[in-house]
């Protein structure tokens, strides 16, 4: 038996209005399905269930305010562990079966209540000092996300991360759509601060030819019909999905305890809202897309943010970031690394550019490609293999179906 | 279609693809994806919701002849003709 | 006025003050009068006021103890010195049983305006039972008020408050302070019982700490400066009542904590102590709090055990580096 606990969907975030239950007490529910959905300065987020189970007992009605770590439910172990649970309580009541038979009933009932506070201990408790639990509180700081096997948090490692403190606005008098943006503005600004305080950046740029892929993609496009077509930015995302496969180092996390890559590739795709802000949700699972499913499931994301429809899984597991402003017709973006990730990638507007080809100037489509990276976990050298792989990869588009 | 119809249409689509864009924003002779900050996914979405409307698929070449209200509506009725 | 003196001149001079502005003021204790107090405290003070108010007493802690609170029950301000708090065991049936108890048991009727002093804790080489700190243990008992004063200010103030105070007052002066030096302001307004002081304020540590562990907490201080360790150092002054909102306070600004007390730990003030930040402050703590107490035995009498049983700076250093993880 388990709490499931208000997530944290991201390290700004302070609390959430549980919307609606898509579940009911007694319904069984298996790992990653969504149960709620919950509304936060990012808008509508579903959110998963960690555990296979069944649902004892629901403690939130909908439409109340809770913080991040309040309980919103008791799920039940499902069958396995009820099974494990049963066999302890087996051999425990042998035990004393030998010793006094005329108690063995109640003795029964105390054992299961025990065993099922034994599956609560197992979980992973973090080791944090009270003035730091608070503080990370009052900062918005998801201590979930520090690492905490090796040393205790203090006070001190929870300041330096929250050193602007996330706090939505008053609210009475304004419009929800205000607060809601403003709270979203000062996310942003919190992880930025946080970023340029903490992160030391280096940035690599190089010009890519993009011809050879959109004529590709042009002739692809040709076979396939408008519900079918593929745009640039798939490619891209497959590109640099690909690279990170033989460039591994640039796909994790910074944490406490130093350099962690990720075998999964989340990436986060910067999308900006038209009445300003941005959020970086995550195309889950990329490395198991080939060029149209990461097209589909691209769309499908977009289309999603948009509503305000996102699953809390896709609001943090991202492993890196890619941000496209090509639409808007800058040529290079510079990014800012969003922490704990280790490097944020940009793609510019394709332009028509003088090209040198062997001894020939000619014209081709031109696309500025840039790496921002975190210096703590890698290397100049490193970010320059990998974009020299995004490059070799779009020279040869067709390896990226 | 008539002209007003299929002009009445583009605009539809495009404000039930970006809800958060008003009616007065759309300018007829301005650039729709940079005027109304639509990326490439939604000026997609308004080509396919036209598709199925009019019937009429843009190829990729042909989309700098789609690029304001106006012109769309000209390429439309053009090719409706 | 404003003077250097001894601690020792200093409760010689707040007696002399006292006798001199009330008549019902007396001394009496073992060897206080001819031989002028085993500490030297009364020296001359027989010569000054006579037999009659400068009374030497039989071996006989709680006899005299109990003279002291039946001339306390009449009208009388008694001063009781006890030459070591080991002996004033002797003396715990009457300051326990009676001293502290009669105005609860008479309905409010009687207080016992009884001041007891004596010496307490260790250092001087008088072996296990002559030096030994159990202000603590008095500290326990509702009905009396417990002064460890540490600096000669206070040795001088806290005679005068404990008099002026309705009920039984003990004062636990260390004896290896009577020779210290510092200058004494007999003008000003005394802090009152019950205050603790900030002798040095500090942003990293708390350290809580009175008597004469005070000045090893000072030391430490100092060397910790240097580590770039800032430490602040809260001299308790009065342990019943204990300064709860001082400590709080402090807790809250360091979020951590030092005890330093040359009583033993267990079952101790410093115990209280904590247990009370742990009511009263425990959201505010960022690491488990530390106490740096004498070792669990009976004080030995060579020099160098005794110096490695009793609280020293260089282990009041060594605890705040390791709870700074340095």
């Amino acid at each position: 038996m388990s709490q499931f606990l208000m997530p944290s969907l991201g390290a700004d975030m302070e609390s959430a209005i549980l919307m609606e239950w898509m579940v009911k007490e007694g319904d069984t529910v298996t790992k990653g399905q969504v149960i709620a959905e919950v509304e936060t300065s990012k808008g509508v987020i579903e959110i998963e269930v960690f555990e296979d189970g069944i649902v004892e007992k629901l403690l939130v009605e909908p439409e109340t305010e809770c913080a991040v770590g309040m309980p919103l439910a008791i799920i039940k172990a499902g069958a396995d562990n009820t099974l494990k649970a049963m066999k302890k309580i087996e051999t425990q009541t042998i035990v004393k079966h030998n010793a006094d038979t005329s108690k063995i009933e109640p003795d029964k009932q105390k054992k299961i209540i025990e065993a099922k506070e034994d599956n609560i201990e197992q979980e992973e408790r973090i080791k944090i000092s009270p003035v730091a639990r608070k503080r990370a509180q009052e900062l918005g700081v998801d201590i979930t996300k520090l690492d905490s096997k090796k040393d205790v948090i203090h006070l001190s490692q929870i300041e330096a991360l929250g050193t602007i403190k996330v706090k939505a606005p008053e609210a009475a008098e304004k419009k929800e759509e205000t607060k809601e943006r403003d709270g979203m503005r000062q996310a942003i600004a919190a992880a930025m601060s946080r970023s340029n305080t903490e992160i030391p950046h280096y940035y690599l740029s190089t010009s890519i030819n993009m011809t050879p892929a959109l004529e590709y993609l042009k002739e692809l496009n040709k076979k396939r019909s408008i519900e079918e077509r593929i745009l640039p930015i798939a490619m891209l995302v497959r590109a640099v999905v690909l690279a990170l496969k033989e460039v591994p180092e640039l796909n994790g996390f910074w944490q406490e305890n130093g350099h962690r890559m990720s075998k999964e590739i989340h990436p986060g795709i910067a999308i900006a809202l038209r009445k300003g802000g941005l959020i970086t949700p995550a195309l889950l699972d990329a490395q198991n897309m080939d060029m149209y499913s990461t097209m589909e499931f691209l769309s499908d994301l977009i289309t999603r943010t948009r509503l305000g429809k996102l699953r809390s899984s896709e609001m943090t597991k991202q492993t890196i970031t890619i941000t496209n402003l090509g639409d808007l017709g800058v040529e290079s973006v510079y990014g800012v690394i969003y922490p704990p990730q280790l490097a944020i990638i940009g793609f510019g507007a394709i332009v028509n550019a003088p090209w040198a080809e062997g001894d020939a100037l000619c014209v081709r489509k031109v696309m500025q490609a840039t790496l921002a990276g975190d210096h703590r976990a890698t290397d100049g050298r490193i970010g320059a293999q990998f974009l020299d792989k995004i490059n070799k990869f779009l020279q040869n588009p067709q390896e990226l179906l | 279609m008539t002209k007003d119809e299929i002009k009445s249409a583009i605009i539809k689509e495009i404000l039930e693809i970006a809800p958060d864009i008003e009616e007065s924003e759309i300018e007829n002779d301005k650039n729709i994806q940079r005027s109304l900050e639509i990326d490439s996914f939604d000026f997609l979405k308004i080509l396919t919701a036209m598709n199925a409307q009019v019937g009429i698929e843009v190829p990729e070449a042909d989309y700098s002849q789609v690029d304001t209200v106006e012109h769309m509506v000209e390429y439309f009725l053009k090719r409706l003709e | 006025m404003d003077n250097t003196t001894t601690y020792r001149e200093a409760v010689r001079e707040a007696i002399r003050k006292a006798m001199t502005e009330n008549e019902s003021v007396f001394l009496m204790g073992e060897d206080v009068g001819h031989y002028g107090g085993c500490y030297a405290v009364s020296m001359g003070l027989l010569d000054e006021f006579g037999a009659q108010r400068i009374i030497d007493t039989p071996l006989s802690e709680s006899s005299f103890t109990g003279a002291g609170i039946g001339a306390a029950l009449n009208g009388m301000r008694p001063i009781v010195e006890i030459m070591t708090v080991n002996f004033s065991l002797l003396a715990l049936d009457q300051i326990m049983n009676n001293a502290a108890t009669l105005l609860h048991m008479s309905g409010g009727q009687l207080n016992v305006p009884l001041v007891i002093r004596m010496a307490t804790g260790g250092g001087k080489q008088l072996a296990a039972q002559h030096s030994h700190s159990l202000e603590g243990w008095f500290a326990h008992i509702p009905g009396l008020k417990v002064l460890t004063p540490a600096t000669v200010q206070d040795a001088y103030d806290m005679v005068g408050l404990a008099l002026a105070d309705p009920d039984p007052v003990l004062i636990f002066e260390n004896a290896l302070l009577y020779n210290s030096k510092g200058s004494i302001d007999t003008q000003g307004t005394p802090v009152p019982i019950g205050k603790a002081l900030i002798h040095k304020a500090g942003k990293d540590i708390s350290i809580f700490t009175y008597g004469i562990s005070l000045f090893k907490a000072l030391e430490a201080a100092e060397a910790l400066a240097k580590d770039g360790i800032d430490v602040e150092v809260i001299d308790l002054r009065s342990l019943r009542p204990l300064d709860d909102e001082t400590v709080m306070n402090s807790v809250k600004k360091t979020h951590k904590v030092i005890i330093v007390d040359e009583g033993w730990k267990s079952g101790s003030i410093s115990a209280e102590i904590m247990a009370r930040i742990n009511e009263q402050a425990f959201y505010e703590l960022d690491a488990p709090m530390a106490r740096v107490c004498t070792v669990e035995v009976p004080l030995p009498y060579a020099k160098h055990l005794e110096d490695a049983a009793l609280p020293q700076p260089q282990k009041i250093v060594d605890t705040a580096r390791t709870m700074m993880g340095k």
